[in-house]
């Protein structure tokens, strides 16, 4: 009996030492007490020094993007460094390119703030919040795409520009071992404070998307973060060319909505394609907006109809409606969303038409 | 005890005991970080002092604590923690006072905690019966040891990078075909001396 009390009292009192040592270490070499944090030159945050750079502005609700939640491995989180911060490590080689090394960027999360800062981020991330949001509602709209409203917090500061998109976090779930975050356009209008609505194709093997789609329930917490994005509308009278296939059509319908709701009349054509005529969703929203928007043109066109489509309408691609049905891009602005080939077919298509790149937008949704 | 004077233990751990090409002590970090000579040689540097410490450290312990207490048995999970205590500590104390050296060893120095030369020498000089300063010895005879093996590991590597290797010898496989030869070519020191 006594020596396995004295084992015990050995072994706790080697360890309890050892501990003690560590964590006056830890309070005083590893401290490295708070440190400043300049961003863009005007606004200065004080953090606790040895965190992260990621976590440190996180604390501060700053929320740079980050898909990998600071493992340091998906590369968005991006900053520019312009002071401290010492060498780059040889955990973030791999994403930071020769050129941006010589800018000084840096990924947030490997590096640790020991001395003061200066350092610069996009001045809208000012405005990207996370929430934990409610799911109201979450249907197919085709045996692929999941139409999902979530409910903001009662309290939420949330704004954005009609065009941009935000990352919902997609749990632990079975079969998924790790949380990743997964960016999705908003497709309800900004002046729906009550809530957000996205439509989520089915990714084979995606992660976020098969949670979505196989396990989110009805009233379950979801953590969005956003808004996030250089796509959004443009306040001007040019007219409108606006390209989309399959779920590329949700930022365009926050557009369409935003200018329906602030009655811009601005002249619009919406090309949008899909693959069978059970893609083309949401068709009665579009048209509802296209009756009540007198200058709205909606064009569609499938690529694959079959016998059951009974489809009279254009079949080919999006690239053959702007063939057929555009006269004259010059002075137009144009929009385009969906996958990264569609848009790099359009784009010379609508130079073609006389549209300058620099009025093209586009967001490519990589899968 | 043994009566050996410590500088022929020291040497000894250095020529005819070698961690690495008499005991094979220590691999892991030998073949990954044996690339660069100057990355090995900081490795080697900071296994060394850390060899010599520990040895210290885990010497007082047993026979202070351990020993008295008549606890022997609990050698391996005492030395185990008090060597991972050390790494972590020398671990903060590099990143906050050496950084260049940091950033050279990089992930490299969490390794250190798994380097089964260190807890080699906290056992064998256990099992050999050495003094107080024939365990030093041997610890920092035992990290030289181990640096050289390293470096000249990264040597010989450098000179094969304008070497043609087989295919599917690159990288670890021709490392370990050279330990071996290299250990060969130690084995001549042996027999000079018994450190046991």
């Amino acid at each position: 009996m006594t020596t396995i009390a004295i084992t015990v009292l050995a072994m706790s009192g080697i360890s309890g030492f050892l501990a003690l040592m560590l964590s006056l270490a830890n309070k005083t070499i590893a401290n490295y007490g708070e440190q400043e944090v300049y961003i863009n030159d005007d606004k200065k945050i004080v953090v606790d020094g040895g965190d992260t750079l990621l976590s440190a502005l996180v604390d501060q609700k700053i929320f740079i993007p980050s898909a990998c939640g600071g493992k340091g491995s998906c590369g968005y989180c991006k900053v520019t460094v312009i002071e401290g911060g010492g060498q780059i490590l040889p955990t973030e080689l791999g994403y930071v390119t020769k050129d941006e090394r010589l800018e000084g960027v840096r990924l947030a999360c490997q590096l640790k703030v020991k001395e003061s800062l200066r350092i610069q981020i996009p001045e809208e991330l000012f405005s990207v919040r996370q929430m934990t949001c409610e799911v109201a509602f979450l249907k197919s709209v085709t045996p692929t795409i999941k139409h999902l409203r979530v409910t903001l917090p009662a309290n939420a500061d949330f704004t954005f520009k009609p065009g941009q998109y935000v990352q919902i976090l997609a749990p632990k779930y079975k079969g998924n071992e790790e949380e990743v975050y997964r960016a999705y356009s908003i497709a309800s209008s900004p002046d729906d404070h009550e809530g957000l609505e996205l439509f989520i194709g089915l990714v084979e093997g995606g992660v976020a998307t098969t949670f979505v789609h196989e396990h989110l329930q009805v009233g379950q917490p979801l953590i969005v973060v956003g808004p996030y994005g250089e796509f959004y509308y443009h306040e001007n009278e040019r007219p409108m060319i606006l390209v989309a296939i399959g779920t590329g059509m949700s930022p365009i319908m926050s557009i369409l909505k935003y200018m329906k709701d602030h009655k811009i009349n601005r002249q619009a054509t919406f090309f949008f394609g899909a693959r069978t005529r059970e893609d083309l969703f949401e068709m009665d929203t579009l048209m509802a907006l296209e009756s009540e928007m007198p200058n709205l043109e909606v064009i569609t066109c499938l690529s694959r109809p079959t016998e059951q489509c009974h489809w009279d309408g254009d079949v080919g691609r999006v690239t053959d409606l702007i063939k057929k049905y555009l006269k004259d891009a010059e002075n137009s602005e144009a929009y385009l969303c969906g996958s990264p080939k569609m848009i790099d077919s359009v784009i010379p298509l609508l130079a073609e038409k006389g549209l300058p790149e620099n009025l093209i937008f586009y967001d490519k949704f990589e899968s | 005890m043994i009566d050996i004077h410590p500088m022929v233990i020291f040497f000894a751990a250095i020529f005819t005991n070698n961690m690495i090409l008499s005991n094979f002590l220590g691999m892991c970090s030998f073949i990954a970080v044996s690339n660069e000579i100057r990355t090995s040689l900081s490795l080697g540097q900071a296994v060394t002092f850390v060899l010599g410490c520990t040895s210290l450290i885990n010497y007082f312990v047993y026979h202070y604590v351990l020993v008295p207490l008549s606890l022997e048995y609990l050698r391996f999970i005492v030395f185990i923690i008090v060597i991972a205590a050390f790494v972590q500590l020398v671990e903060m104390i590099i990143e906050r006072y050496f950084e260049t050296l940091y950033y050279s060893l990089g992930i490299f120095l969490p390794l250190i905690t798994v380097n089964c030369a260190i807890l080699g020498v906290s056992l064998f000089m256990i099992i050999r019966e050495y003094n107080l300063f024939q365990s030093f010895a041997f610890g920092i005879g035992s990290g030289l040891g181990w640096t050289l093996a390293i470096v000249a590991m990264a040597g010989i590597r450098k000179r094969l990078q304008s070497a043609s290797i087989p295919k599917g010898l690159e990288g670890p496989g021709i490392t370990l075909i050279i330990t071996g030869i290299m250990a060969l070519a130690f084995l001549g020191f042996s027999g000079i001396v018994q450190i046991q």
